[in-house]
């Protein structure tokens, strides 16, 4: 299902949240959604599931708007970070509201999440700890196959070995029913391998949206003497540098040709790249306003894989 | 030494499973690539043996399986798999043996070059590197 926002902004007074964001996803993959705090993720997240009507601009999913369209909205399911937030009785009530409100709603597979997060039907979703709610929010997202799946940081209070069951659930599911699934998390490092293409927020603003591969083929650390550090990276785009004694490192993002690449290594400069939270942290410095190169565009889908 | 952090931490939370960790010095699928020519050049794999699909390497790894597939694609391109539509990615019969030319070809500039360059920075005459090498031949 894919998705288009044009010029979308969404303002809580005079502020404005989401400023301009333009995009356009396929559909079909998994993308991660990522930005600092307050940088607008959850806004530009609760206006693609019409939780929130936005202030300009447009969205459509499947081509159609979002906003008070039950025929779209059914189609869209976005998990909060609360995790499941109907809490006017059991787990089994949240699942039954679920079954009532989700077309695709697979209640089998759902039982099989339930036991594997070890929850209770019976429990009282008010008594439970953040933990079991945000795994019950998944369980809930994942049961209802919904060709628009987002999860907001729906890990809050996830221990790790629940995450990586959470991770391990969505990405088996995920090949076994293929549908368009929006991640925003905090945690890069555990879950970035998930991701086929990356849109980054900074500040209301989309700052890039590219294949992960190409986000990551982009970041380069050149290690050596500071002299030949300096000399290299002049002209370049420099994230972030770092000192040691006579050793300086730098974080450069762009693409660097096989040339420019030898040259590094005959100075005596060493290339190594750099991980995707590391980028991800520097691109999104306030203080800093980076260069970047034309985005890659996705190669068309459809292929089987 | 990179004064940044390592790349990829891959870790699985069930025990029964292997662990594997990715290094910190090149991209997931090409590492994955890699380690299919290494199965090809040890015999683990053999020619015209059908290769794991994409979705398990994606299971095991924990990755997109679209990078699997990059992988795939690359071992394609290089000649060492060959596709069957609808049923999935084959060794090629001449993989091994080209694998092999090809290592010959890049092991004196990337073997046998760095170590002569380790050698002299640590301060090892070239002819003692000769004569443990004619040891290691005779003790084979």
């Amino acid at each position: 299902m894919n998705i288009v926002a044009d010029g979308l902004r969404v303002n809580y007074g005079t502020v404005r949240a989401v400023d301009d964001v333009t995009f356009s996803l396929d559909g079909g993959k998994i993308y991660g959604l990522l930005g600092r705090n307050g940088s607008g993720k959850t806004s530009l997240l609760s206006v693609l599931a019409a939780f929130r009507k936005e202030s300009g601009g447009t969205v459509r999913i499947g081509g159609r708007p979002v906003f008070e369209n039950a025929a779209v909205t059914r189609d869209v399911c976005l998990i909060r970070d609360a995790g499941e937030t109907v809490d006017i009785g059991t787990a089994a009530d949240a699942l039954d509201f679920a079954e009532w409100l989700r077309p695709n709603w697979d209640a089998e597979y759902a039982g099989t999440l339930m036991d594997r997060f070890k929850l209770k039907r019976s429990a009282n979703v008010k008594a439970m700890s953040k933990g079991q709610r945000s795994a019950l929010g998944v369980v809930v997202g994942l049961a209802a196959r919904a060709p628009l799946t987002m999860f907001d940081e729906s890990y809050i209070g996830m221990d790790a070995p629940s995450r990586y069951a959470f991770y391990d659930a969505l990405l088996a599911d995920y090949m076994e029913h293929p549908r368009t699934i929006i991640l925003s998390t905090h945690l890069i490092e555990e879950v970035g391998s998930l991701f086929e293409e990356v849109l980054i927020i900074k500040q209301g603003r989309l700052l890039l949206h590219e294949q992960s591969e190409t986000l990551l083929a982009r970041g380069t650390s050149v290690t050596g003497p500071v002299a030949r550090v300096d000399a290299f990276t002049s002209g370049l785009t420099v994230l972030n540098t770092s000192t040691l004694g006579p050793t300086k490192a730098a974080m450069v993002y762009g693409d660097l040709d096989a040339a420019s690449r030898a040259g590094a290594r005959e100075a005596g400069l060493e290339l190594g790249p750099i991980a995707m939270q590391d980028l991800f942290v520097h691109l999104t410095d306030p203080d800093s306003d980076p260069v970047l190169p034309a985005p890659v565009p996705a190669e068309p889908a459809g292929e089987v894989r | 030494m990179s004064l940044f952090a390592p790349m990829v931490h891959y870790k699985s939370n069930e025990p029964a499973k292997r662990v594997f960790m990715f290094d910190d010095q090149s991209p997931i699928y090409r590492q994955i690539a890699d380690r299919i020519k290494t199965e090809v050049l040890n015999g683990t794999l053999n020619g015209d043996d059908q290769v794991m699909s994409t979705n398990r390497y994606a299971v095991f790894y924990r990755i997109n399986p679209a990078t699997a597939a990059k992988a795939f694609q690359q071992l394609v391109d290089e000649g060492v798999l060959y596709k069957k539509r609808g049923i999935g990615m084959f060794v090629s019969p001449d993989a091994p043996e080209a694998l092999r030319t090809q290592r010959r070809e890049s092991f004196f500039a990337e073997v046998v070059a760095p170590m002569v360059a380790e050698a002299r920075v640590i301060g090892i005459p070239l002819t003692d590197i000769v004569k443990k090498i004619n040891e290691l031949e005779e003790q084979a």
